[in-house]
C-alpha cells in the first residue's frame, strides 16, 4: 500500500468514524438518562440529511441546516413524549420493541414524503472533485467540515454537561434518577430533553455527512448497528471512550476493504459487535464490575 | 461443637471462606458446619453478610477464597443448577416465583431434579412422560395440601397474597425433596401468627429429614427452632452455639444492642 | 388439559377445512395460495413465540434462519453441483439417490440436490447455525440479547444479497417443486409447488405442517422441558436454584424456534418456487416479533391466529404500500396499550378460557 493511499483510507476512516461517534454519543444520552437503548437513533441522522436537503429548495444551507436540527430535535421530542414519558415501569423487552416500531415508522414515513431516491446536500465548500493537499495527500474540504463539526459538538456538549445548570441536572438523572427527582429535578422533562439532545446532533451529523455519504430513506438502520458497535465498544453511557472507539471502528472499515470485499462491510462491522459482546461486554474501555451493576 | 467427635460427614462444611466484592469484604474468613438432620440459624444485623453467605454456598456468586463442601463435594466451580441436583433446595428472601404460572405449576417446577422427560420426550407427548406428569402433579398437589393452599393451587402466583406466596416458595422448595434446604428469611413480612406457623412447619420439616439452614431476623423464631446458631457481624463470624449460650453471649448482645448508651 | 387441547386442535382442523369450503362456496379459490403461504409464515411465528412469550428471549434476526433454510433449499436444488465438488463424490451421492439429473434451460445437463436431501440438509444446518451462535448470543440479555441477534440477521442478508451462488439481489428462482410421495395407486404424487393444479394438496399440506407444528409446541410448554423454559422468564436464579440448566434450555428453544423457521423457509420456497433477499431483511425479523407480540406473548393460539391472519391481509395486499407501516404501527400500539396481546387485552380472560396452552 502506497502512502498516499495509506492516508486516503485512514481519513475515509477518520470521517466515517466521527459519524459513528456521534451516534453512538447519540445512544449513550438517552442511555443515561433512561435505560433505553433508542433504535431509532440511525434514523435521526437520516432525518436531518432530508429535511435539510428538502429546506434547501427554500433558504441558504446554513439556514436549511440549522432548521433541520430544530425540526428533528421537536420530533425527537414528540416522540418520547407520545411514546415513552407515560409509560410506568415498562420492561427492557417492550422498550426495545417500541423504539424499533418508532425507527420503522420514521423510515416508512421517509419513504413517502421523500421516495427511494438517492439524495445529498451540496457540498459545503466546492464540489466533490475540490481537494486540497496537506503534504503528498488530497482531501476533500467536507472531511474537514466533518471532522470540525464533531468536534465543536463534543466540546460543546462537555461545556454543556459540566457548566449549565440544566446539564448538571441531566447528569444527576443519570447518575441517579431517584435521588435526582427527590432534589427538584423534573426527571421526565430531562428524559425529553435527551431526546431532543440526540436528536439535534444525529441530525446536524446526518447533514455535514450528507454530501459524502448521501442520504437515502433507509440510510438509518445501518448507522444504528454501526454506533451501537461503537457505543458497546467504548463501554455503554461513557461518550469520550465513544469518540475513541468511533474513530477505530471506522478506521477498522477503511482498512478493511483491502481485504473483504466491500459488499461484506457491513458484516465485519457487525462481527465485530458480535465479538465485543460475547468476550467484553461492558466495553475495551469499561470496567466489567461496573457493568454488572447496570440492569441489561 | 467439634466436628471431629462427630459419627456423621457433615452436610455441609465451610472453611476460610472470603469474598470480596471489589475492595468490600463482604465475608471474611467464615468456616462452621451443618450437621445432618438438624436446623442451623445464620442471624446478625443488616449488612452482615447473611445473604451473601446463601448465594455462596447456592453457587449464585463465586467464592473468592476458602472451602464449601456440601455432600462430600466440594461445589468450587459447580453451577447453581447443578449443585442443585446434588440435593441442595431454597427460598428466596424477596420471594421469587415464576409469573404467569399457577401456584401448581410453580410447586411443580420444583420437582425437576426428580423428573427426566426432556425436550423432545416433552414435544411428542411420549406415553412414559404421562405417568411421570401425573406423579409430578400428585406430589406437588401433596405438597399444597400440606401447607394448606391446595384451593390455590390453579391461581396464578402473581395474583395471590404475600403469605400464600411464601407458602408456594416453601412447597416447591420441598418439592425437590432436598437433604438441605436453605431458607432466607421465611418469616420475613409476616404477621405473629404466621411466624409460629413458619416455626412450626421448619420443624416438621427437620423430621421428615430434611436439614434446614435458616437466616432470619426474627430472634424469637430462631431462638424456638434452631438447634444451633451462627452469628455473623460485617461478614465475620462472632459466634457459634446453642440457642441457650446465644442469647447470653455478651458479644452478640453488644452488636445487637450497641456498644453502650454513650455510643 | 389434554382433552382441551385435542379439541383446540380439532377446532383448528375443522376452521383449515371450513376456510377450504369457503373458498369453493365463494368461489374464491385463489386466496388459498395466500393462505398456504400464511400458514408456513405461522410456523415461523409460533416458533419465534415459544422462544419470545414463553421463555423470554428476544430474537431480532429470525429472518435470517428462514432465509437460510429457503435459500440452501433452493440453491442445492437449482445449482448445477458439477463445478463444486469432486467427480468421485458426485458419483457416490448420485449412487445413494440423492442427485436429480436435469437439463438447464440450455439444454445442458444439470445436477442438482434432490428436495428432500436438500431440505433435509437445510435444515440441519440452520440448527447447527442456531446451535453454534445460540451458547453466546443467549448469555446476553434486555437489549444485548436485541442487538446481537438483529446483528446476526444483518449478517445473513449481506451474505445473501453478496453472493453469487445465491443469485445476489435477484435471489434464486425457478425452484423445482418438491415431491413429498411418488403417485401410488389412485393418488396423484403428493408434491410441494406453487401450481394452480396442486393448490387445494398444498393449502392442506401447509396447514396440516402448521397443525403439527402447533401440537408439539402445545405439548411442550404443558411438559417438565417446558415448566423449566417459562420459569427461566422470571427468574433465572431461581430456575437455576430448582436444578434447571438455563443457559442449556435457552439453546434447546432457540435452535428448536430456528428449525421451525428453517423447514417453514424451505417449503415455502419450493412452494414459491423461489426466494429472494427481502427475506433475510430486518423488516421481517421485525414483522415476526410484531405478529407474536400482537398475538400476546404467552399465547400460542392468539400468535397463531394473528400471525396467520395479519400475514394473510398482508399477501392480499391490504395495506398497499403501507405494508411495513402497518407491522410498525401494530408494534408500538400493542406495546404501548396492550403488552399482553391483542386478543387477551381486548376479551380479556373470558377468552383465554377456551385457549389452552398455559393452565393447569
Amino acid at each position: 500500500m502506497t502512502l498516499e493511499l495509506f492516508f486516503q483510507y485512514l481519513f475515509a476512516g477518520i470521517t466515517y468514524g466521527s459519524l459513528y461517534a456521534i451516534v453512538a454519543i447519540g445512544f449513550n444520552i438517552i442511555y443515561n438518562t433512561t435505560g433505553i437503548i433508542n433504535f431509532a437513533q440511525g434514523e435521526f441522522v437520516m432525518l436531518g440529511g432530508m429535511i435539510s436537503i428538502s429546506l434547501l429548495q427554500f433558504m441558504p444551507l446554513g439556514a436549511a441546516i440549522a432548521v433541520a436540527v430544530l425540526i428533528t430535535m421537536l420530533i425527537g421530542a414528540a416522540i418520547e413524549m407520545l411514546f415513552i414519558r407515560w409509560l410506568v415501569h415498562p420492561s427492557v423487552l417492550r422498550l426495545v420493541i417500541i423504539t424499533i416500531g418508532i425507527s420503522i415508522l420514521l423510515r416508512e414515513s421517509a419513504l413517502h414524503i421523500w421516495g427511494e431516491s438517492i439524495r445529498s446536500l451540496p457540498y459545503f465548500y466546492g464540489n466533490e472533485i475540490t481537494t486540497f493537499s496537506l503534504g503528498s495527500v488530497n482531501i476533500s474540504p467536507q472531511v474537514i467540515w466533518v471532522i470540525l463539526a464533531c468536534a465543536v459538538m463534543m466540546v460543546g456538549l462537555n461545556i454543556f454537561f459540566r457548566s449549565t445548570p440544566i446539564g448538571r441536572e441531566m447528569r444527576a438523572c443519570a447518575a441517579n434518577r431517584t435521588a435526582a427527582l427527590l432534589c427538584g429535578v423534573n426527571t421526565r422533562n430531562m428524559v425529553t430533553l435527551s431526546f431532543m439532545l440526540s436528536a439535534g446532533i444525529g441530525a446536524l451529523a446526518g447533514c455535514v455527512m450528507s454530501p459524502i455519504t448521501y442520504t437515502q430513506y433507509d440510510s438509518g438502520a445501518s448507522l444504528a448497528i454501526k454506533g451501537f458497535t461503537v457505543a458497546i465498544l467504548g463501554g455503554l453511557g461513557n461518550s469520550m471512550a465513544a469518540v475513541a472507539a468511533g474513530l477505530l471502528l471506522g478506521i477498522i472499515e477503511a482498512f478493511s476493504v483491502t481485504v473483504v470485499p466491500l459488499a461484506f462491510q457491513d458484516a465485519v462491522t457487525i462481527t465485530i459487535l458480535l465479538i465485543i459482546l460475547f468476550v467484553r461486554p461492558h466495553g475495551i474501555f469499561g470496567s466489567s464490575e461496573a457493568a454488572r451493576l447496570k440492569d441489561f | 461443637m467439634n466436628t471431629r467427635t462427630s459419627q456423621q460427614e457433615p452436610m455441609l462444611l465451610l472453611e476460610k471462606v472470603n469474598k470480596q466484592f471489589g475492595g468490600l469484604q463482604a465475608i471474611n474468613n467464615v468456616g462452621f458446619t451443618v450437621q445432618p438432620g438438624c436446623i442451623k440459624a445464620v442471624i446478625g444485623p443488616n449488612g452482615a453478610g447473611k445473604t451473601t453467605l446463601f448465594n455462596l454456598i447456592a453457587g449464585n456468586i463465586p467464592v473468592s477464597s476458602g472451602t464449601i463442601i456440601f455432600q462430600g463435594q466440594e461445589i468450587r466451580g459447580k453451577k447453581s443448577h447443578e449443585i442443585a441436583r446434588m440435593g441442595m433446595s431454597r427460598t428466596f428472601q424477596n420471594i421469587k416465583l415464576f409469573h404467569g404460572m399457577t401456584a401448581l405449576e410453580c410447586v411443580m417446577v420444583g420437582r425437576h431434579t426428580r423428573s427426566c422427560a426432556g425436550f423432545l420426550a416433552g414435544m411428542l407427548s411420549l406415553p412414559w412422560t404421562w405417568q411421570e406428569e401425573r406423579a409430578i402433579r400428585s406430589r406437588s398437589m401433596e405438597l399444597l395440601e400440606m401447607l394448606e393452599i391446595a384451593d390455590l393451587a390453579g391461581t396464578e402466583v402473581s395474583s395471590l397474597a404475600f403469605g400464600q406466596q411464601r407458602a408456594v416458595e416453601m412447597a416447591r422448595a420441598l418439592a425437590a425433596e432436598p437433604d438441605l434446604l436453605l431458607l432466607d428469611e421465611p418469616a420475613a413480612g409476616l404477621n405473629i401468627y404466621e411466624t409460629a406457623e413458619v416455626a412450626r412447619l421448619i420443624t416438621a420439616i427437620r423430621d421428615m429429614g430434611i436439614t434446614v439452614l435458616l437466616v432470619e431476623h426474627d430472634m424469637s423464631l430462631v431462638m424456638d427452632v434452631s438447634d444451633e446458631i451462627v452469628v455473623l457481624s460485617f461478614g465475620s463470624k462472632v459466634a457459634e452455639d446453642i440457642p441457650a449460650n446465644i442469647q447470653k453471649n455478651a458479644e452478640v448482645i453488644k452488636i445487637y444492642l450497641g456498644e453502650d448508651e454513650t455510643v | 388439559m389434554k382433552t382441551r387441547k385435542l379439541l383446540s386442535l380439532t377446532a383448528l382442523a375443522l376452521l383449515t377445512a371450513g376456510l377450504h369450503l369457503f373458498t369453493v362456496l365463494s368461489g374464491t379459490q385463489f386466496y388459498l395460495t395466500q393462505l398456504t403461504m400464511a400458514a408456513y409464515y405461522g410456523l415461523v411465528v409460533i416458533g419465534l413465540g415459544v422462544m419470545m412469550g414463553y421463555a423470554g428471549q428476544i430474537s431480532i434476526g429470525h429472518a435470517g434462519f428462514f432465509a437460510i433454510g429457503g435459500y440452501l433449499s433452493a440453491a442445492l436444488t437449482t445449482n448445477d453441483l458439477t463445478p463444486f465438488l469432486a467427480p468421485g463424490l458426485i458419483r457416490w451421492l448420485d449412487r445413494v439417490g440423492l442427485l436429480v439429473h436435469g437439463q438447464d434451460i440450455f439444454g445442458d445437463p444439470l445436477m442438482t440436490v434432490s428436495p428432500w436431501a436438500a431440505c433435509l440438509s437445510a435444515v440441519t444446518v440452520t440448527a447447527l447455525i442456531a446451535l453454534l451462535i445460540g451458547g453466546p448470543v443467549l448469555k446476553l440479555r434486555g437489549h444485548y440479547l436485541a442487538m446481537a441477534t438483529l446483528g446476526f440477521g444483518i449478517i445473513v442478508y449481506r451474505i445473501f444479497l453478496a453472493s453469487p451462488f445465491f443469485g445476489e439481489a435477484d435471489g434464486i428462482s425457478e425452484v423445482p417443486g418438491f415431491q413429498l410421495l411418488p403417485a401410488t395407486g389412485l393418488l396423484g404424487p403428493v408434491i410441494i409447488s406453487g401450481d394452480a393444479a396442486h393448490r387445494v394438496l398444498n393449502y392442506y399440506l401447509a396447514w396440516g405442517v402448521l397443525l403439527l407444528g402447533m401440537a408439539l409446541l402445545l405439548n411442550l410448554i404443558d411438559s417438565r422441558a417446558g415448566r423449566a423454559l417459562r420459569s427461566l422468564h422470571s427468574s433465572e436464579e431461581a430456575a437455576e436454584a430448582f436444578g434447571i440448566d438455563t443457559a442449556r434450555c435457552k439453546v434447546q428453544v432457540f435452535v428448536l424456534s430456528a428449525i421451525y423457521a428453517a423447514l417453514a423457509g424451505s417449503l415455502l420456497t419450493h412452494f414459491n418456487g423461489g426466494i429472494g433477499p427481502g427475506e433475510a431483511s430486518v423488516m421481517k425479523s421485525v414483522r415476526y416479533v410484531a405478529l407474536v407480540a400482537v398475538g400476546g406473548m404467552t399465547s400460542l393460539w392468539g400468535t397463531l391466529v394473528m400471525g396467520v391472519g395479519l400475514t394473510f391481509l398482508s399477501l392480499r395486499g391490504v395495506f398497499g404500500s403501507y405494508d411495513d407501516v402497518v407491522f410498525g404501527v401494530i408494534l408500538i400500539a400493542v406495546m404501548l396499550f396492550a403488552p399482553e396481546g391483542v386478543l387477551r387485552g381486548l376479551f380479556g380472560r373470558a377468552l383465554q378460557r377456551f385457549l389452552p396452552g398455559r393452565q393447569t
